[in-house]
């Protein structure tokens, strides 16, 4: 962390600044050599990975690719690309340009979110949460609201201990950035996106947790979590499919046609793969499309039998890597809110990966949350590459530099 | 500020941090662990699942061979219809399910929407009859009497008919070359059962709920070489039952032909005869029951004397095997199975069993002599024969003084065997045995009676030889019900059970005395007789009886000779095979065959003969007639048919006629003589594996015997006037 003899060296060569375009992205202190490369390789890894195992899935949907079996393969390459621009654009603002248009971009968010409730929005699978936008493009909002309430968070809950005033925040800095997080929270109940707001949930337990606030936020909104669940439950809130569609992954007959059928026939596929898998391109279950949703939320299926534990494996090792980088930024961050960021995108990122795979494996209710990363989708891939920015702002942005 | 580190972390958020680390981690260890155990530790049973989702079986049924009688001429085969079938997925593919193309399809075919709506429907708890059981990857037939002109609209128009094919298939056909129906010997087919399917399934050739094997006859016997080998392919099908691939495809190979000792022309003369047999023996009086001789029954068995091949084998009452063809309907399948039917199903030849009458006494004569008894001493043929209070009756003959055992045999004598038998059952120790030779017993056995021929057909029974074993065993069986019926009453059914209950373990003398001459407990088939006069004629050796000659792979490359095995010599030596031998021409020129005989050219065919009337307690006589030439050996029966020459006689002779050319003043045309040496080559097999047909020319005036075979012995039938000219000296 500090500075070394060799550094010196090269130091003194600092005072004839590099005039070329390569020699400014490779000098030592340019935002290329600082990023944090196994992160991005392993996103970029996990996205192409995504590419051909949404090929896979999608080449014999004729129903869905209207006749191109390239037609999601090359559109999820087309948003990896978008989410790659995206990440260097955030970079290149750098998250602390960005945490003064905080307020704007919440703002933004909560009201593209209320837009889904107007006439505009598209009801998919049940869910009325998306935006149709005109050019045959949908948005989904609720991606965006992930980024814009860990920023809005991590802006209230650093902002007096990042200015030195108190070690951790208080009580009134806590509430009102739940009150924050409520807004788009309450939006999106509406809607309902039951997967987002479990997402959601996860994402201000990590925020919280990383603010260093006190216990008692913690366990009081688990708790608030754990009875208002039991509440729905006791109270008859919800009809009684609906829970029979909840508990359906763990007991498929509760729900045979639907979700039960969906998650059979994952465990089918993916148990079918064996250690080494069918074989790209050669998954029974895939070609058949025995799987439904299969190049979306259920896309961790096609790794499952085509490349097998091996495979399959390999996803959940490059998501481990994400993870531990992401960890390891929030841990060497310079203040409190890239802290608290980082942290936030580590639980929104830990938890979707393990509700996604884990409804796959059925292990976890069946929920329509994207693989980041490795799912199609553009709204998701997209929020999930301004996140991969945000870390690498982050770090790019950590003490190391600060000190030079 | 100095309590606040330069990250901006205190050591809570750093605690923090690392929980969020360890938390993060062992979720993503448990999605590890779960991967682990779906793929590695059950793997397999997923793999299995994934298997039988998205695979179908579609079986492409083989080609079942033909049976073909030893001329080439099939007896068995397949005709070609036009089946017009339905693609289940295809239908389900079209917007309506199929709705339109079914509906141009009933205008076509002539057949109800509704009713084609049903065919196509698959069964299931709910569904009642009919519709369609198979696989549902499989074409649904639709009809299979379509007219060409029906399948060349649906070819032509195929894009009006998506999904629906109109192919010749092959269906089986029994031909009746000659009119020679063969019915019980072919046998039948029938679907497979449930049982079947599954034991099947992991076969190399699985089997179709459609499917038909071989219910009896050849058809059983030689189902598997038949049947040949389904082909199946294997289709990958996605979510919706649509193909998406072939994942595997063998293709069917066609059953092998079969070629059979059988030769149509002359098991055409032999139906014809036993069933105008069984019609003239109903015109005669029974003057034991005063009613019409019923003929309810018979068979006739033509053997290659060498060999034991079958050249033809009748049963009657008879039935069209075509029947079966296509599904048998309730109302067909009553009429052969039922109470009423007779059992036209049963091959009296193999299945049917009677006491065999004076045939029996070529064995007698064999035990006699091996007991020591010379053939050519002086045995008294007196009119009866006493027991104490019982009197034995010469049944056949009448008193001709002292014979050898020869002309015993001759004239049919009862009493001279009587004699013997009750000399060998004293010297047995009577009633009170000592180590018994039982020699009458023995050669029985020695004859092969009492056991199977192994002919190959299937469910042949075994007869009975009354030895002592069996009557210990028979008494054990039946003791309590003969005890409890002799107390009751005084009439003759009580008093035979009170004997038997008392004595029926034991070889009585009246039993030994009876069995000697064929009567009483014995049971025969006309197979077995047929293989022991065989024997008679080929200088003793006992054949396993076969039909099937060779099976030919349908490529006509592998021919696998069906060679005729030996299962026994006649105890008799030479010399007293020669004995018996001419003392059986003699039954045929001077003995109780010899009016049926008259003219027959016996010095270029020396025929040998015998024949028998076997008492049946409550029932008229049968009649038994076993002849043979250097050639042949042919048995006939016919229950309820009174006398062995007067009723079968006729019969064998004209089966005889036909085989050699004989016309009735006894000259021999070799050009009409059907089979004046049996056939011993193959016919000819072509390079592409099919099989010449020599020529059949159907036999002139034959009726047909299915029309009347299964009609009610009721001695009815007053409409063929045949010749009953005159009545022979054996009636008894």
């Amino acid at each position: 962390m500090t500075t070394s003899p060799t550094s010196r060296m090269f130091n003194v060569r600092r005072y004839a600044p590099e005039t070329g375009a390569w020699g400014k992205l490779m000098d030592r202190d340019s935002a290329v050599r600082k990023l944090d490369w196994p992160l991005l390789l392993s996103c970029l890894a996990l996205s192409l990975l995504g590419a051909m195992l949404i090929f896979s899935a999608t080449r014999n949907r004729t129903e869905l690719n209207h006749g191109d079996p390239y037609y999601f393969f090359l559109r999820h390459l087309l948003n990896t690309g978008i989410g790659l621009a995206l990440a260097a654009g955030t970079i290149w603002l750098g998250h602390r340009t960005l945490r003064g248009a905080i307020p704007v971009l919440y703002g933004l968010s909560v009201v593209l979110a209320l837009m889904v409730l107007t006439p505009i929005g598209a009801t998919i699978n049940g869910s009325r949460s998306w935006l149709a936008i005109p050019g045959g493009f949908s948005l989904q909002p609720a991606e965006f609201a992930k980024i814009t309430i860990t920023l809005g968070m991590a802006m209230i809950l650093a902002s007096r201990v990042d200015a030195g005033d108190t070690p951790h925040p208080d009580h009134r800095t806590v509430v009102q950035a739940l009150g924050l997080a409520a807004v788009p929270v309450l939006v999106i109940l509406l809607m309902p996106d039951l997967g987002s707001i479990m997402v959601l949930g996860a994402i201000i337990l990590g925020v919280l947790l990383a603010s260093g606030a006190s216990n008692r936020w913690i366990l009081g909104l688990l708790g608030t979590g754990v009875v208002g669940c039991l509440a729905i439950w006791q109270l008859n809130l919800l009809d009684e499919y609906q829970i029979a569609r909840f508990a359906a992954f763990a007991n498929p007959s509760l729900d045979p046609a639907g979700v039960g059928y969906n998650t059979n026939q994952a465990r089918i596929a993916i148990g079918g793969g064996g250690l080494t898998g069918s074989g790209l391109f050669h998954g029974s279950q895939t070609t058949g499309q025995f799987v439904p949703e299969q190049q979306t939320d259920f896309i961790f299926t096609v790794a499952g039998e085509e490349l097998g534990f091996v495979g399959a494996g390999l996803i959940i090792v490059l998501l481990g890597i994400v993870m531990w980088r992401a960890c390891r930024i929030a841990r060497e961050s310079a203040g409190l809110y890239g802290t608290i960021v980082a942290a936030g995108i580590v639980a929104w990122f830990a938890f979707q990966a393990f509700e996604n795979i884990g409804m796959t494996l059925g292990i976890m209710p069946v929920t329509g949350l994207p693989l980041p990363f490795v799912s199609y989708g553009g709204t998701s891939m997209f929020a999930v590459w301004i996140a991969i920015g945000l870390l690498q702002s982050i770090r790019v942005e950590r003490p190391v530099s600060a000190s030079r | 500020m100095s309590n606040i580190p330069e990250t901006g972390r205190t050591s809570r958020v750093t605690a923090r941090l690392v929980a969020i680390q360890i938390l993060v981690f062992s979720l993503l260890l448990t999605l590890g662990g779960r991967l682990w155990y779906l793929q590695i530790r059950n793997g397999q049973e997923y793999a299995s699942k994934a298997r039988s989702n998205h695979v179908q079986q579609v079986v492409d049924p083989a080609t079942r061979g033909s049976i073909l009688d030893s001329r080439g001429v099939p007896l068995a085969d397949n005709e070609t219809r036009l089946v017009v079938s339905a693609s289940r997925t295809e239908l389900l593919k079209m917007k309506d399910d199929g709705k339109a193309v079914l509906g141009r399809l009933s205008d076509v075919l002539g057949i109800p929407e509704q009713e084609i709506r049903n065919k196509v429907r698959l069964c299931d708890a709910k569904t009642p009859q009919p519709c369609w059981n198979g696989s549902p990857y499989q074409p649904i037939p639709i009809t299979d009497k379509a007219t060409t002109q029906q399948a060349l609209q649906i070819r032509e128009r195929s894009e009006d008919f998506p999904g629906i094919s109109a192919e010749p298939t092959a269906v089986r056909r029994y031909a009746a070359p000659a009119k020679a129906e063969t019915a019980q010997v072919l046998g039948y087919l029938s679907p497979v059962t449930d049982e079947e399917i599954k034991k099947a399934e992991h076969t190399r050739s699985p089997l179709l709920r459609s499917d038909q094997i071989g219910r009896s006859g050849l058809e059983r016997t030689y189902d598997s070489a038949l049947r040949g080998k389904a082909g199946v392919t294997r289709y990958e099908v996605d979510n919706l039952g649509r193909v998406i691939g072939k994942a595997h495809s063998d293709p069917a190979v066609p059953g092998s032909n079969v070629i059979t000792s059988i030769d149509a022309r002359v098991q055409a003369v032999a139906e014809k005869e036993l069933l105008q047999a069984m019609k003239d023996a109903r015109l005669e009086h029974d003057k034991n029951t005063g009613t019409n001789y019923k003929a309810d029954a018979g068979a006739v068995v033509v053997m290659e004397a060498k060999t034991g091949r079958v050249v033809a084998m009748a049963s009657n009452p008879s039935y069209d095997p075509n029947a079966w063809v296509g599904g048998i309907s309730g109302k067909d399948y009553a009429k052969l199975t039922g109470k009423k039917s007779n059992y036209p199903l049963l091959n009296r030849a193999t299945q049917g069993q009677a006491a065999p009458g004076s045939i029996f006494k070529v064995i007698s004569t064999t035990a006699a002599v091996n007991a020591g008894y010379p053939f050519n001493g002086h045995y008294p043929c007196t009119s009866s024969f006493n027991i104490g209070s019982q009197v034995f009756k010469n049944f056949e003959s009448e008193n001709f003084g002292p014979i050898s055992l020869g002309r015993a045999l001759e004239v049919s004598c009862d009493t001279v065997f009587y004699n013997i038998a009750y000399d060998q059952w004293k010297k047995d120790g009577g009633n009170n045995p000592k180590h018994p030779a039982d020699w009458f017993y023995k050669t029985a056995h020695q004859f092969g009676l009492g056991k199977k021929t192994g002919i190959d057909l299937p469910d042949e029974v075994s007869g009975r030889v009354p030895d002592r074993r069996w009557k210990k065993d028979y008494w054990e069986a039946n003791k309590t019900g003969w005890c409890a019926q002799g107390k009751n009453a005084d009439d003759y059914v009580s008093k035979i059970a009170r004997e038997n209950c008392e004595s029926g373990m034991k070889m009585r003398a009246g039993d030994s005395v009876n069995y000697s001459i064929g009567q009483g407990d014995t049971l025969v088939t006309p197979i077995q007789m047929a293989t022991i006069y065989a024997a008679l004629s080929n200088g003793g050796t006992l054949h396993d009886p076969t039909l099937g000659k060779a099976i030919v792979s349908p490529d006509g490359k592998k021919i696998e000779k069906i060679t005729p095995k030996a299962h026994g010599k006649l105890p008799d030596s030479p010399a007293t095979l020669k004995q018996i031998d001419s003392a059986l021409a003699g039954v045929a020129t001077r003995g109780t065959a010899a009016w049926r005989f008259q003219g027959w050219p016996q010095e270029k065919i020396p025929m040998h003969a015998k024949t028998g009337t076997a008492e049946v307690y409550g029932k008229q006589t049968t009649s038994w007639f076993a002849t043979y030439t250097k050639d042949y050996a042919i048995v006939m029966t016919i229950s309820q048919g009174g006398t062995g020459s007067g009723a079968s006689g006729p019969a064998v002779r004209k089966i005889y006629d036909a085989l050699y050319g004989v016309d009735e003043q006894g000259g021999i045309d070799k050009k009409s003589a059907l089979l004046p040496v049996p056939e011993s080559s193959l016919p000819v097999i072509e390079r592409d594996g099919t099989i010449q047909a020599q020529p059949v020319e159907p036999a002139d005036d034959a009726t047909d015997p299915s029309a009347d075979g299964t009609d009610q012995a009721d001695g009815t039938d007053q409409s063929d006037q045949a010749d009953q000219s005159d009545q022979g000296g054996d009636e008894g």
